[in-house]
């Protein structure tokens, strides 16, 4: 499949490069690129009250008379065959209404994993759910009680008597190299890619760096914890999801159940957080099946453990960069391959070299990813899944070449620069990280850094800084729909199903159907997060911004048309093609004659109608093939590390985006900020402990899987080029996940400055800094 | 988590009955037993609830103060007197857990707290000596970075995880007991055991006993005192290794030495020989030195731990050096 995958993308690359630019969407630049209307003002979140007051509702806490609770029972080996599973004692328990198992579990198929040859699909895990008595990786679920009260779930739980002939299992990093597959692509990329013989001139190169990175697996740990109301009504499901992914999610419940997508409906308002961990896992499916078993309302929350034992995270990876120069700093060659983990049924192939390959101009390159099987929960895509730790290994490679070389690190980036994408040569839509690396270095006061390491101290602690690069391709998904209704009384109203983490995405639609429809703020109503509205892929990929932009410009295009055809022959637009008028100030207007303009109320009124509804569909995002659409970070950083103890203390943090238009500013620093800080827990503390001895994950809540507390994180000072970009919607791209990559390879290279210590592990604790002689 | 009956003792007396009896588990502000409760390691019948009397912070006839069992941490580390004349006892509070935890866990429940191994909390899936005697202990070979590099052995390597009780123990606290057989006192350093072959017997506490207050002995004149808190996480962790203490210093010489670790061994970690040997000596960055080597002669780092051993040798220096610099 992903041999003639990379046959299939590489013609379309090849196709679109050909066809004219005007032909293709992004060809002609969004008018509204530049227009200084709604879009770009700091309005603050729309439901921001709500969720102040605590009157958002989330989805573990929707009323419904005769609701029951469920438990479940997670396994504590990690392969084996279950030999007896005891579920009297469970049964018999007070208020217990059903333990579901393997054994009365309703047969159903597999879920179809995500992927990019299947856009609609939703799985995270393609193994059974409560099918068998094999158990496959360690936290998979063995059962689930359902009871009166959660207190009576989790106590019969914990009376399930649980037998297990163990069976050797695959747990060790290292051990498993040997074995290790090598896709033949990653994502819509080909894996292994080259050019030149990268390793002949890494070895004749003037100066060079070869070094193996590591870094360890992440969890999301978003603050809500995921969690469903299921509910039947006869053949007809509601689910309330906490979800990233309204519409798949209702077609995937509707095919496992045999059902006809009219008749379910998920219903996903808000989301306290998802970082790709609030997709479609076997949660959905046990409430689901449970609530159809027992006929009533089923609450499934999962407690911080469950989400660690069976909503996968980031894989590990093990990562090698080697980097050629030569005397001028010149990439002669660029090395990036390396290991992550990826079980056959797991969807994400965490892409750590995908960033690499257009960072840097470079006379040789070689990239390939090699993945590794492991029984483990099946990871996933989190926050930048492959640019977060890719760009710590490259851009601490990158650091340490320029330490060799004695060059400012910077200076050493900027003569790398590619004019066009490394790879393919094709064109960069727009690209200004070197503008990001100025503006940076002197908004941070650069200049202030030693080049030589361990040259400044305040008492025991010494101080460095450091600077790296990150960058994240701008992705709009195929397909989204969404419907504009616009009523007599100037009232547009816009729905689609997608969804809202807490991103502000309602609001900056809103901003931005204001300006593309001339309506004002408080005309625009902007639904979401329901499977009932024309339907929204998920949101991944930091796409879903520009992906519901395209839809709402397609859809006013549409409008457009309409309205004309409504207007007639008596309107002062009569006659009037739709390329010759402009939605402003409530109604059309013609762009060579202002004069002849008509509102939508009057137009609605002549023609005898209350309202007018279109649905559309966004062009297909062919602007991705025609060019190399990225955005681009640049990030600097003061540390102080205690000569003491190792402890390591981030003082300052600067971000520099180089990211299109943005939407709203107030809303964006916040996300880049939060993307900073989830950068920053990388760095220092982030670190999920599996055994590998026996496959369990050993540290499965917040008092020990360490997230920044408030102390850790200092001021962070956010800022951006400002350039928008020709060829998208709105010239915006995502901001979802640029603000985590390059972070962690700042620290670290903070920390080389500091004490000359190259930390190539994260994260980087004190007991990598002082070691075991206290050097 | 098990069903259970709920209640409250209004007095000592009270609370010591009920805590002879079987099933019975005491209980403060719940910060750790409830925990456990929800994990599977503690299966109480009955909890007793004993934050409703010793909740007062009082002085001594002596000089000294006594803090009453329920005090809650916050209130601790806030007292005046505390802050005044046991800098080192509200710092360490106050290093500990969050606001809202402080709020709730209190001065005994604080003493009496287990380790956060997590292997031992673990029950579904992992050995633990501590919860089941004999059973093994897979934190052995495991991820040993909390635990032990003193006092430990093969049956556990558990720390204890208070950073209050490392203030406490520098201070020479001494704990009052209720039990059956009447009142008694107990240095603090003396309270908690090593491991040995009973992990699980955790402290000096005889059945039906509780834990009254805490005695603070007066403050020594001219006394510097600090405690330094080391970890990744700059707030909100438990110590990978801490350091409490207090001198006082006459003519470049230590007149009185109290030094205390956590984070390395199954007690707060009372630092008796390196006390001896620098007790009415120099007070110089040489003697320091030669003391904590002496101290840490017996220590055993695993793999996974191996960085404590210079982390609390380095930790307790630089702290020294750092009071006999205010000392001078």
């Amino acid at each position: 499949m992903s041999r003639v995958q990379n046959t299939l993308i590489e013609s379309v690359r090849k196709v679109v490069g050909w066809v004219p630019e005007r032909w293709l969407p992004g060809g002609t630049p969004d008018p509204l690129i530049g227009r200084h209307g709604a879009v770009g003002t700091q309005l603050a979140q729309l439901d921001g009250p709500q969720k102040v007051r605590g009157a958002a509702r989330f989805a573990a806490e929707v009323p419904l008379e005769g609701l029951c609770y469920a438990a479940l029972v997670n396994s504590p080996v990690t392969r084996g065959r279950i030999t007896r599973l005891d579920t009297a004692a469970a049964e018999a328990a007070p208020g217990v209404l059903l333990v579901l198992t393997y054994r009365n579990m309703p047969r159903l198929g597999l879920v179809p994993l995500m992927g990019v040859t299947n856009l609609g699909a939703v799985g995270n895990s393609a193994l059974p759910i409560l099918q068998d008595d094999q158990i496959r990786y360690n936290g998979q679920v063995m059962a689930l009680v359902l009871a009166e009260t959660q207190q009576q779930a989790d106590h019969a739980a914990r009376l399930i008597d649980l037998s297990v002939d163990t069976a050797p299992a695959l747990s060790d990093f290292q051990a498993a190299k040997p074995e290790a597959r090598t896709p033949a692509s990653i994502l819509v990329e080909r894996n292994e890619q080259s050019a030149g013989d990268a390793e002949a001139a890494l070895r004749q190169a003037a100066f060079s760096t070869d070094a193996t990175y590591t870094t360890p697996g992440h969890n999301h740990a978003a603050i809500e914890l995921h969690g469903v109301t299921a509910h039947w009504t006869g053949n007809r499901l509601v689910l309330h999801d906490a979800t990233q992914a309204v519409a798949p999610t209702a077609a995937a419940l509707a095919k496992l159940f045999g059902l006809r997508r009219e008749d379910v409906r998920v219903l996903s308002p808000f989301v306290g957080g998802g970082f790709g961990a609030k997709g479609f896992w076997d949660h959905q499916v046990l409430a689901v099946a449970a609530a159809r078993m027992v006929d009533r309302p089923v609450r499934l929350m999962l407690s911080r453990e469950a989400v660690f034992r069976m909503v996968g995270g980031r894989s590990p990876t093990e990562q090698r960069v080697a980097i050629g120069a030569d005397a001028e700093g010149r990439f002669t060659a660029l090395i990036h391959t390396g290991y992550s983990v990826m079980p056959p049924y797991s969807a994400s192939p965490e892409q750590y070299t995908l960033g690499t390959r257009s960072l840097y101009r470079a006379q040789s390159y070689r990239f390939g990813q090699k993945h590794l099987d492991l029984d483990i929960v099946p990871n996933t895509f989190m926050r930048a899944p492959g640019e977060s730790v890719g760009s710590f290994a490259v851009e601490s490679a990158v650091d340490e070449l320029a330490h060799a070389m004695d060059i400012d690190p910077v200076e050493l980036r900027l003569r790398n620069e590619p004019e066009t994408h490394p790879l393919t040569g094709t064109p960069f839509s727009q690209r200004a990280l070197a503008t990001a690396w100025r503006q940076g270095a002197d908004r941070f006061g650069w200049d202030a850094r030693s080049t030589m390491p361990r040259a400044r101290r305040d008492g025991e602690w010494l101080l460095g800084m450091g600077c790296a690069a990150g960058n994240f391709p701008y992705v709009r998904m195929p397909s989204g729909a969404l419907r504009i209704r616009l009523t007599r009384d100037g009232q547009a109203t816009l729905s689609t199903s997608a969804q809202d983490m807490g991103m502000g995405t309602a609001t900056v639609q809103t901003q931005h159907a204001a300006d593309r429809l001339g309506l004002p703020l408080d005309a625009i109503t902007f639904e979401m997060g329901d499977s009932d509205l024309p339907a929204a892929p998920v949101a991944g990929g930091s796409s879903q911004t520009v992906s519901i932009a395209a839809a709402i410009a397609a859809a006013a295009s549409k409008l457009t048309v309409e309205l004309l055809r409504l207007a007639g022959n008596a309107s002062p637009l009569a006659g009037l093609r739709a390329g010759e008028v402009r939605l402003a100030e409530g109604g059309l207007v013609c762009i060579e004659d202002p004069t002849r303009r008509e509102t939508y109320g009057d137009i609605l009124t002549r023609a005898g109608r209350d309202e007018i509804s279109v649905t559309e569909t966004g062009a297909p995002p062919l602007e991705i093939f025609k060019y190399a659409m990225l955005s681009h970070s640049a990030n600097f950083c003061e540390v102080r590390v205690s000569d003491v103890t190792g402890e390591l203390r981030v003082t300052r943090l600067l971000g520099v985006f180089d990211v299109g238009t943005i939407l709203n500013p107030r809303m964006a620093v916040s996300q880049l900020r939060g993307g900073m800080i989830m950068g920053l827990g990388m760095a220092l503390s982030e670190e999920v402990l599996f055994d590998e001895r026996s496959g369990r994950i050993m540290n499965p809540g917040l008092a020990d899987y360490h997230i920044p507390a408030h102390l850790d994180v200092p001021e962070i000072d956010v800022t951006w080029t400002g350039i928008p970009d020709p060829r998208s919607p709105l010239g915006a791209r995502g901001i979802g996940e640029i603000g985590i990559t390059g972070v962690a390879a700042a620290i670290a290279n903070a920390v080389f400055n500091a004490t000359g210590k190259r930390l190539r592990d994260l994260p980087l604790t004190l007991d990598r800094l002082i070691g075991a002689e206290g050097a | 988590m098990n069903p259970f009956t709920y209640r409250r003792a209004t007095t000592a007396p009270e609370a010591a009955a009920a805590a002879a009896l079987p099933g019975h588990r005491l209980l403060g502000g719940g910060t750790n037993l409830v925990d456990l409760m929800r994990k599977g390691v503690e299966h109480p019948e009955t909890l007793i609830d004993v934050t409703g009397f010793s909740q007062q912070i009082e002085l001594t006839p002596g000089g000294g103060l006594l803090i009453g069992g329920a005090v809650r941490n916050s209130a601790l580390a806030a007292h005046p007197q505390v802050r005044r004349d046991y800098p080192l006892l509200s710092r360490a509070v106050l290093t500990g857990a969050s606001a809202q935890i402080r709020n709730m866990a209190t001065v005994a429940g604080n003493v009496m707290q287990r380790t956060r191994c997590t292997y031992f909390a673990d029950p579904a899936a992992s050995r633990c000596n501590k919860r089941v005697p004999g059973s093994g202990c897979d934190a052995q070979g495991g991820f040993t970075r909390y635990h032990a590099i003193l006092g430990g052995s093969s049956a556990c390597i558990a720390t204890h995880p208070s950073d209050m009780c490392v203030a406490l123990a520098a201070l020479d606290a001494t704990l009052h007991l209720l039990g059956p057989d009447g009142p008694r006192a107990l240095p603090l350093s003396e309270f908690h055991r090593l491991p040995g072959d009973t992990p699980h017997l955790e402290t000096e506490l005889r059945p039906g006993e509780i834990i009254t207050g805490v005695e603070l002995p007066p403050p020594l004149p001219a006394m510097r005192s600090a405690y330094r808190k080391v970890r990744d996480r700059a707030s909100y962790a438990f110590a990978l290794v801490s350091v409490g203490a207090c001198i006082t210093v006459e003519n470049g010489h230590f007149a009185e030495i109290r030094l205390a670790f956590g984070g390395i061994a199954h007690r707060p970690w009372r630092a008796t020989r390196a006390e001896a040997a620098l007790r009415s000596g120099p007070a110089t960055p040489e003697a320091v030195e030669a003391a904590l080597k002496l101290e840490f002669a017996e220590a055993r780092p695993l793999d996974g731990n191996a960085f404590k051993l210079p982390l609390a040798r380095r930790s307790a220096a630089a702290l020294l050096a750092q009071l006999i610099g205010e000392t001078a």
